[in-house]
């Protein structure tokens, strides 16, 4: 979908400015917003540009630097914590060989940090994409990068 | 009649109407709550928590400038605890800013500076946990700097609300959050119309004009070169209050006797070429009115309402008046009469203007602005870098005497000082237009009807049996307002219903100028702009025509209104601008000799 | 349900997923059509059981035999000796069925839970209409649309007690009234499915497990303030629930139950889910409403509430998914029947999460008064592995830390209020002796600094120096008076930030300091070692 396609389903409402840019993010490969995204939708919506990046750095969902094809979040909160999410953290970080916030030079992963996901049950959780990865330990994480090293290629 | 409240403030009852917060009513009772983020004329927004009262009943404090008072309500205003949360607060500001005093463009203005004061704050009772973002210079006129910033939200609302510019928002969240242009782009990179507005409102030092004091001591200093100043109409009747004389002082002599303590060669008066501004838009909406078009005119002296016009309505550019801004055309003459006047070489004239205004540094430097050869005006200073070089240098404003300016280019009627209030242009150009229209004087000179502080004024005058609709606005907000209603009567119906419109950027007129005193309030700027009005009904000459000053420079220099000497030097063009990055795109209006 | 031999059960939700439950439910179904089963034995997906951390589960009816850890290789003999023998296979059942699961009737409900909100959830197929309708759905919105006035249903919710489930614990029938009385035109519902309290899911069980509960909810609550317009604010990251509530609301529509006139009365109602966007301080009611509005979240001032000036500044009522899932029952049973649950100022149930270092982490629904103790060591088995208790997390991140000695209270709005602490969304994290309270007091404050919305200078700027300082105390920099420099300051925070956020960090911070202080003492000394805050 273009992105005047996504901009012709909505309604020119101030409303509708978080569904927008979801739907505009989600298009784009490298998950992000770009500035001629915001321009677009702030021409679209008759929105002064200075607020619709106002509204889109206010939500943890949203990024403005491109990020990689796999988003990683693993779960920081205080359940996972408890957990061991620190150990998961540590392993990734040293794995990808990124900090966190970072994408890897290779383009393929992000690591995020991000709040309670309500998976608690089987913390310590992450999420990949939209795929949900629970009962981890340092070990696991390894693999599964792996695993998803060799369905990107 | 609305429905009144009783509540107990301290102890204390008192009655309000309904609807108002308890901070109004403790005003009412006269008792002192301290705030911070709160302004008296911008919406409440409770960022700073400053306001707090215990109210019976109530499980936490809650902020007097948003809470509504309810019948019976018990406050109490100060605790013991509330006097802990209070100097919590401060703490963590403190603990979160780049605390340079001495240097900083507020001090001795800081309000969060005078809170911690106020409260006895000990300043390092919590961990430094700054971290530093750089300092927006992007811009001529106005420098961001994040470090000092309290999220009061205060310039956020008047650049989006007030104003209707835009530039600026709140970006990202909780701990990050920062004001910000789109994608971090600077403000000299947005639409922002360096109206000023939101350094006059920040209560530190983040927001404030780019200092141009280093640079006119250096002129001042140096043996070569001959520095001439002109002061605003505003200036002078707001150098008083900051040397606590009261508001609206008008003290003209005591500002001329200033300027020579530090040094200026030539003490002019901008005033002179408002009187000069009104005989060329004068001569303009005289030749206007005869042929019919293009109608409304409209006035051109606020450097940030033609950075608005040229950014939202570049449309409008043909009604703007080609005049320059009474601080341009007295540089474009500084630099040809006077040097012809005084035989100095032009290449030798150092051109200061003092300014109540931020925009104005720009309007300096725009490219077009160098008629005499040269940069026609080098150096802009606002109020506030005047009051702070008056007072590094230990002047005292009250110890001086009167002195009067250098006559040439200083002398000025009441026309040209009204200047400084909104409406007051219009006012002074009636006071000429009708002159020049049907060779009479006006009788009464007083337009009342265009006075005051209301956002848009409209009257309807009598030149002498001709009816000329004419309209005020001061704000850009209200700006807006009248004008998208003018593009749509012009749009609809090939005309206005307006003659003559004046458009200041900044409410009150340049008296509340966004180079004026931090902390500047709408009533402090009525009474400063009563005090101007005061000055004028003083004057012997109230009529710029009269001014002996304008008839010489007539005479000697530019032969009449609308030649083509005065076309040359007092008037330019217009571009349009990108209303989202402010960036120049292509000139709108041209200028030669014969354009109306 | 159609009538078969044999129903069995697979929860499916995001941790059976995980653990392969869509290949188990592939397989299983083509090893019963190669068994010429199909038509005898019914695989129905539900919600989730409440059960955690247990991989595939399966539960067998009419027996109610429940298996946990399957895998495909265990489907032939589960069907050979269980389906067609009859014989459930012993070294495949959940353990030994804790304690919650034993009940006396052989069909569905379990006797020691009182499961009222979650009383289809794990029973009932999700995605099918019909089958709530079967199990008495929607008869209290026939009872409400032929025989009661809106009036009388503010009424019945008021005399029912039911306070909110989001964590404030408002009078849910007041705040309707509130709504019904205000003067406006057009009026809304909303229902809060942001649920970002860290450890709580159980409205995501509920959005999953039996969403027309929750629309028959809205629908009642709009036709008793006079809205007709509803919106469910689910946050982002729930999949599952969006998907599980659009296909609820596409067939509740097409059975008229929603939309125009409703069941061929006169009543409108829409309903809409919307979408979040990944911040925590949405749930707060007037932030989600900026939300909605397409603006930053930044809660609002309050008053004016949102009953009188709420989205788009028109009256509207706010309810946790929780809270509206109540109201069928209260309708359909009574306000009576609600009040014999529960206690004299918090009637009914409630829906706890336990999780941590428990034996059966998952959810339970239990009256309102339950002791803490029961909870933990009844339903949640005790501490796994053998080991101590040391505390108890209760009410999510803006919670309390409870120690032993506290393990006897009651848990409701009003009892916990004696220990300076609140219900909260029901959260409760168990943890056993190894745990540093230094090391989970930082991470709660690590949550608090990310989610802040930064409106408010002291929740902004004081929760980062709360991490300032608890991150001294990790190194081994601080000193005791940075102890009570913490407490003061979140007391600090609790007077003067803006909303509930920043308000709430006095609880976790005091609770942690005041009932644990050995262990901060303990970390002063820079050359103590603490396996969780020096590596």
């Amino acid at each position: 979908m273009t992105r005047e396609e996504i901009l012709n389903k909505y309604g020119k409402s101030k409303d509708n400015l978080l569904y927008i840019l979801h739907d505009i993010q989600d298009n784009n490969p490298r998950h992000y917003l770009t500035e001629e995204d915001l321009r677009a939708v702030a021409n679209w919506l008759n929105l002064p540009y200075s607020y619709v990046h106002g509204v889109a750095t206010f939500y943890s969902m949203f990024s403005l630097k491109p990020r990689g094809k796999y988003i990683i979040r693993v779960c920081e909160s205080p359940t996972c914590h408890l957990m061991g999410s620190s150990d998961v953290i540590v392993e990734l970080v040293k794995t990808l060989g990124i900090g966190i916030g970072e994408t890897t030079k290779d383009e393929l992963f992000t690591l995020e940090l991000t709040s309670c996901i309500g998976v608690c049950g089987v913390a310590p959780a992450m999420m990949i994409n939209e795929e949900v990865y629970g009962n981890l330990t340092p070990e696991k994480v390894k693999q599964i990068i792996e695993e998803k090293r060799r369905e990107s290629k | 009649m609305a429905e009144m409240v009783k509540l107990f403030i301290d102890g204390r009852e008192v009655e309000v109407e309904q609807g108002s917060t308890i901070l109004e009513a403790a005003k009412k009772a006269g008792i002192h709550i301290p705030t911070l983020c709160y302004h008296p004329d911008l919406p409440p927004t409770g960022a700073c928590g400053v306001c707090v009262v215990e109210i019976e009943g109530s499980p936490t404090p809650k902020r007097s400038c948003c809470t509504p008072v309810a019948p019976g309500m018990k406050v109490t205003t100060n605790s013991k605890a509330l006097r802990e949360v209070r100097k919590t607060i401060v703490q963590l500001l403190l603990s979160d800013h780049d605390v340079t005093c001495p240097t900083c463009p507020a001090n001795e203005k800081c309000e969060l500076q005078s809170l911690a004061n106020y409260l006895g704050v000990d300043m390092n009772g919590l961990p430094a946990i700054l971290e530093r973002k750089p300092i927006d210079e992007t811009s001529i006129s106005i420098v961001k700097d994040p470090n000092k910033c309290i999220l009061c939200g205060r310039c956020v609302i008047v650049c989006n609300e007030l104003q209707t510019v835009s530039a600026i928002t709140i970006a990202n969240r909780g701990f990050e959050a920062e004001v910000d242009t789109f994608f971090s782009q600077g403000l000299g990179n947005s639409p922002c119309v360096n109206c000023g507005q939101c350094t006059v409102f920040c209560p530190t030092g983040a927001l404030s004009e780019r200092s141009e004091i280093d640079l006119v001591w250096d002129a001042l200093l140096d043996p070569d070169k001959v520095v001439v100043v002109q002061e605003a109409p505003s200036i002078r009747a707001t150098l008083g209050e900051e040397f606590g004389m009261e508001i609206g002082t008008v003290t003209v002599g005591k500002m001329y006797a200033a300027l020579r303590k530090l040094g200026f060669d030539y003490v002019f008066d901008t005033n002179f070429a408002a009187d000069l501004t009104i005989m060329e838009e004068a001569n303009e909406l005289v030749e206007r009115i005869k042929t019919g078009k293009p109608l409304p005119l409209i006035t051109s002296c606020s450097p940030g309402w033609i950075k608005f016009m040229e950014t939202f309505f570049p449309d409008l550019a043909e009604h703007v008046s080609t005049c320059k801004s009474p601080q341009q055309m007295f540089g474009a003459l500084a630099k040809t009469y006077f040097a012809k006047e005084a035989g100095i070489d032009p290449s030798k004239i150092v051109s200061v203007s003092i300014m109540p205004c931020t925009a104005k540094k720009f309007e300096a430097r725009r490219p077009e602005m160098r008629d005499s050869g040269y940069q026609d005006v080098d150096y802009v200073l606002t109020t506030r870098e005047f009051v702070r070089m008056l007072k590094s240098a230990g002047i005292d404003l009250k110890e001086l005497p009167d002195e009067k300016p250098d006559e040439l280019m200083g002398m000025y009627s009441g026309a040209g000082t009204i200047f400084g209030a909104t409406g007051g242009v219009m006012e002074a150009a009636v006071r000429t237009a009708y002159w020049m229209i049907t060779g009479k004087e006006l009788e009464n000179l007083d337009i009342t009807a265009v006075r005051g502080m209301a956002g848009i004024k409209e009257a309807e005058l009598d030149i002498n049996g001709l009816k000329v609709k004419v309209a005020v606005a001061h704000g850009l907000g209200n700006a807006r307002e009248l004008l998208t209603k003018v593009r749509k009567q012009i749009e609809e119906t090939g005309k206005s219903e307006y003659a003559f419109i004046e458009i200041m950027a900044c409410p009150g007129g340049c008296v509340g100028g966004g180079g004026q005193p931090k902390g500047s309030t709408f009533a402090m700027r009525a009474r400063r702009g009563e005090g101007l009005y005061k000055e004028d009904k003083s004057l012997p000459i109230r009529r710029s025509h009269e001014n002996p000053a304008i008839k010489r420079v007539y005479e000697k220099f530019l032969g009449k209104p609308g030649s083509e000497v005065a076309h040359r030097l007092l008037h330019t063009y217009y571009y349009k601008r990108c209303d989202q990055t402010g960036c120049t795109l292509e000139a709108v209006t041209e200028k030669h000799v014969g354009h109306h | 349900m159609k009538i078969a031999r044999m129903h069995v059960l697979l929860p499916v939700d995001p941790d059976t997923v995980l653990a392969g439950v869509m290949e188990f439910q592939k397989a299983l179904l083509e090893e019963l059509r190669k068994r010429n089963l199909e038509e005898e034995i019914k695989v129905l997906e539900t919600g989730s059981i409440g059960i955690t951390g247990k991989g595939i589960l399966m539960v067998v009816y009419p027996e109610g035999i429940y298996y946990a850890n399957l895998k495909v290789t265990d489907i032939p003999r589960i069907v050979e000796e269980h389906f067609l023998k009859g014989r459930p296979v012993k070294d495949l059942l959940l353990g030994e069925v804790p304690a919650r699961f034993v009940k006396k009737e052989k069909v569905g409900l379990t006797r020691e839970q009182k499961r009222v909100v979650l009383e289809n959830v794990g029973i009932i197929d999700p995605e099918n209409i019909d089958d709530y309708i079967a199990a008495g759905g929607y008869e209290a919105l026939e009872k409400v649309l032929t025989s009661m006035k809106p009036e009388d249903v503010i009424e019945e919710i008021k005399k029912s007690g039911l306070r909110g489930r989001g964590g404030a614990g408002f009078p849910t029938g007041i705040k309707w009234e509130s709504a019904k009385k205000a003067p406006g035109d057009e009026k809304f519902v909303i229902c809060n499915a942001d649920e970002g309290e860290p450890g709580t899911f159980k409205d995501r069980l509920i959005l999953e497990g039996d969403p027309h509960k929750l629309i028959e909810g809205m629908i009642i609550a709009g036709y008793a303030i006079g809205a007709e317009k509803g919106y469910i604010y689910v946050r982002g990251e729930y999949e599952l629930s969006i998907r599980r509530l659009q296909k609820a609301i596409q067939d509740a529509y097409s059975y008229n139950i929603l939309g125009k006139n409703i069941l061929g009365t006169n009543v409108n109602f829409d309903l809409e889910i919307k979408k979040g966007a990944g911040a925590y301080v949405c749930g707060e009611e007037t932030a989600l409403i900026e939300s909605l509005e397409g603006k930053r979240g930044q809660p609002r001032n309050k008053p004016p509430y949102p009953v009188t000036h709420g989205l788009w500044m028109k009256p509207t009522v706010v309810n946790n998914v929780e809270t509206l899932a109540n109201v069928p029952s209260i309708i359909k049973n009574g306000a009576e029947w609600y009040r014999t649950m529960g206690t004299e100022k918090c009637p009914g149930t409630k829906v706890f999460t336990i999780l941590g270092h428990v034996v059966y982490p998952g959810l339970i629904e239990v009256e309102m008064g339950t002791p803490l103790r029961d909870i933990i060591f009844n339903y949640g088995g005790g501490i796994k592995d053998g080991k101590r208790f040391k505390a108890a997390l209760v009410g999510g991140a803006a919670g309390v830390f409870l120690p032993e000695s506290l393990l006897s209270v009651r848990m409701d709005f009003d009892n916990l209020k004696q220990y300076s602490a609140v219900l909260g969304s029901g959260a409760i994290l168990v943890m056993n002796e190894d745990t540093c309270m230094v090391d989970m007091l930082f991470s709660i404050i690590r949550f608090f600094k990310h989610e802040s919305c930064g409106q408010c200078t002291p929740c902004r700027i004081g929760t980062y120096e709360l991490y300032a300082l608890i991150n001294k105390v990790r190194e081994g920099e601080a000193k005791e008076e940075d102890l009570d420099k913490m407490i003061s300051l979140s007391e600090a925070m609790f007077k003067s930030s803006f909303c509930p956020l920043g308000q709430s960090l006095v609880m976790p911070v005091k609770s942690a300091i005041e009932n644990f202080r050995e262990d901060f003492l303990a970390h002063l000394d820079k050359n103590y070692k603490c396996e969780k805050c020096r590596r």
